[in-house]
């Protein structure tokens, strides 16, 4: 479990996330959203130790984050950044070999070479493996760096807009992967995401950001709601029910 | 790509090396050829052991290991176009060893390598700290900052190059030439090759780093101590070769480029490649040199401005074709 308690964290003086504590529990996909700026990022970058907090604490299986060994972190906890896409000459096979270096450091066993072979299995690249990531396109090099992850094994994965730039097929081909790591493979899986009908399908928990703050948590059925909806982003938005989703329809103004 | 693919082979490069290595050995005004070998007079044991020998030898530790830090540089940068000429890197060396003339006189070398190697140290620093503050990464944008970083650093040291009356001095350490490399004058260049080998053995987290700071964090590496570890061998590196044989412009920049663009920006498949692709080109280079306008000498500085750079341009107008 991930325990956030009291966290702030500023940037000159503007408190970006503003005492927010929250509970993200193991094996549930939790999704954050809220409009932009909320701090969604920010808060990521918190609780996997790649942003400094200012105050509170993030406990990680109990422990403060902070007191853990970067190194034995990295094979409790992933997360990966948007910013990874970046044009770099390696295989995809290089890259999700990467995922093994917190266990390897470099000197790969059979036993990585094996677990290698398996992530880039899970996530079908086996036929674009040897390609350089500059060839792939934007769904098959998300691919790739969720690969890495699965590669580096952690209980916990956490993702930033991994659905950034992406068409739909791709979309989803990324968030049901995302569902088959909480549902196969027991990862608790933390995304920030743009889109709440990709929150409503996907996840168990969602959790709302505001301004810094948490103003809302609960399950898609409570989440994805009118009344909700309106308080999070300032929205009138019709909510359907269509397959058993709860689907916020957005995309013009409805309530004419 | 196929078809040429076999000159990027580690034989192939093995192969020319120790081929441009004896001819190496065998050029110059002193006649030498190798059916003398095993027959030397004094004299031609001399010019062997005390020119022609320390020639080759820090011919090749130069070439290896200025390739091997551009390599590092790119990394670490993640700029294709950053070296130690367009990072700043050999201007503040100059500077280094301006002020440490100007400071100690005729300080023993070793002294002025560690003064020099403080300045292109915090040089580096400077512009790598530059770099974290631009705002727009365009990859033509941050070797020109460099560039300029760099000539603001070098106006430093002509001012007071001139007013102390050295400026013949800076000017041998812009150009790099191997012709006055002479046993006991070069072996300060051996404290490269223990530099190449910690490059060998950090380039996993090299690579890693390459990948950004968030990127390296999630895997637990230290990524502050890695990027210092690699800057602190790039100034080194740079240092020893200008002290020792003058500036090699661009040589950090062509070797790399033209390795990582056929086998990719993991260094330990391109590490390898870019220290003898480094060596031998660096030795066809000084070869040319010598035998252009013979009995007289081109300056290396000079064959490996004009070649590599026109290597480099073609390998950059024909980049697609290899994508």
């Amino acid at each position: 479990m991930i325990e956030v308690r009291n966290v702030t964290k500023s940037y000159g003086g503007k408190a970006v996330v503003d005492n927010v504590s929250l509970d993200i529990h193991k094996g549930k996909v939790t999704s954050f959203i809220g409009p932009n700026g909320a701090g969604k990022s920010t808060l990521l970058s918190v609780i996997s130790r790649l942003s400094a907090k200012d105050a509170g604490q993030v406990l990680i299986e109990g422990r403060e984050v902070g007191a853990w060994d970067s190194g034995q972190l990295a094979q409790a906890i992933s997360i990966l950044k948007q910013s990874n896409q970046i044009g770099v000459r390696l295989t995809v096979k290089e890259l999700v070999s990467f995922g093994r270096y917190p266990y390897s450091k470099g000197r790969l066993t059979a036993a990585d070479r094996e677990m290698i072979d398996q992530a880039i299995a899970y996530l079908e690249l086996g036929e674009l493996q040897d390609k350089y990531l500059d060839q792939l396109s934007g769904g098959q090099n998300q691919r790739a760096f969720i690969a890495m992850t699965v590669a580096q094994n952690t209980d916990y994965v956490l993702l930033d807009e991994p659905l950034n730039n992406l068409d739909m097929k791709h979309s989803v081909q990324i968030m049901k992967v995302l569902r088959r790591l909480a549902d196969e493979l027991g990862k608790t899986v933390v995304i920030v995401l743009h889109d709440i009908n990709f929150a409503s399908c996907y996840s168990d928990r969602i959790v709302a950001l505001k301004q810094g703050r948490v103003i809302r948590e609960g399950t898609a059925e409570e989440m994805i709601d009118t009344a909700v909806l309106r308080e999070i982003y300032d929205m009138d938005i019709p909510v359907e029910l269509i397959g058993g989703h709860r689907l916020g329809v957005y995309f013009a103004d409805y309530t004419k | 790509m196929k078809d040429i693919s076999f000159l990027m082979s580690k034989s192939f490069l093995a192969a020319v090396l120790l081929l441009l290595s004896v001819a190496s050995l065998f050029i110059g005004v002193k006649d030498l050829s190798p059916l003398d070998l095993f027959s030397l007079d004094q004299s031609q044991r001399q010019v062997m052991l005390i020119s022609r020998l320390p020639r080759l030898i820090s011919l090749i530790i130069a070439g290896v290991s200025m390739s091997v830090v551009g390599l590092i540089m790119q990394q670490l940068s993640r700029n294709k176009f950053v070296s130690p000429t367009t990072g700043g890197t050999d201007d503040s060396a100059r500077l280094g060893i301006l002020v440490a003339m100007l400071l100690f006189g005729n300080a023993p070398t070793m002294g002025k390598m560690l003064v020099a190697f403080v300045f292109a140290l915090a040089g580096t620093f400077l512009f790598m700290k530059l770099l974290d503050r631009i705002k727009l990464r365009d990859a033509i944008f941050i070797p020109l900052v460099g560039l300029m970083f760099g000539n603001i650093i070098s106006s430093v040291t002509t001012f007071f190059a001139y007013k102390y009356d050295l400026i013949q001095n800076i000017s041998s350490w812009l150009q790099g030439n191997f012709s006055l490399v002479m046993s006991g004058r070069y072996e300060l260049l051996y404290i490269s090759i223990p530099l190449v080998v910690v490059a060998y053995i950090f380039a996993d987290k090299f690579t890693i780093s390459g990948m950004g700071e968030e990127f390296a964090v999630n895997l637990g590496l230290n990524y502050r101590q890695v990027v210092n570890i690699g800057l602190i061998i790039v100034a080194l590196v740079s240092v020893v070769v200008i002290i020792t044989v003058g500036t090699i412009p661009f040589l950090g920049l062509i070797i790399p480029n033209l390795v990582t663009l056929m086998r990719g920006d993991h260094l330990k498949k391109s590490l390898g490649h870019t220290a003898l692709l480094g060596a031998v080109f660096i030795l066809g280079c000084d070869i040319l040199g010598r035998v252009v306008i013979y009995p007289y000498e081109i300056p290396i500085g000079l064959t490996v401005g004009v070649i590599g750079s026109g290597i480099f341009l073609y390998l950059l107008l024909r980049r697609k074709v290899y994508e």
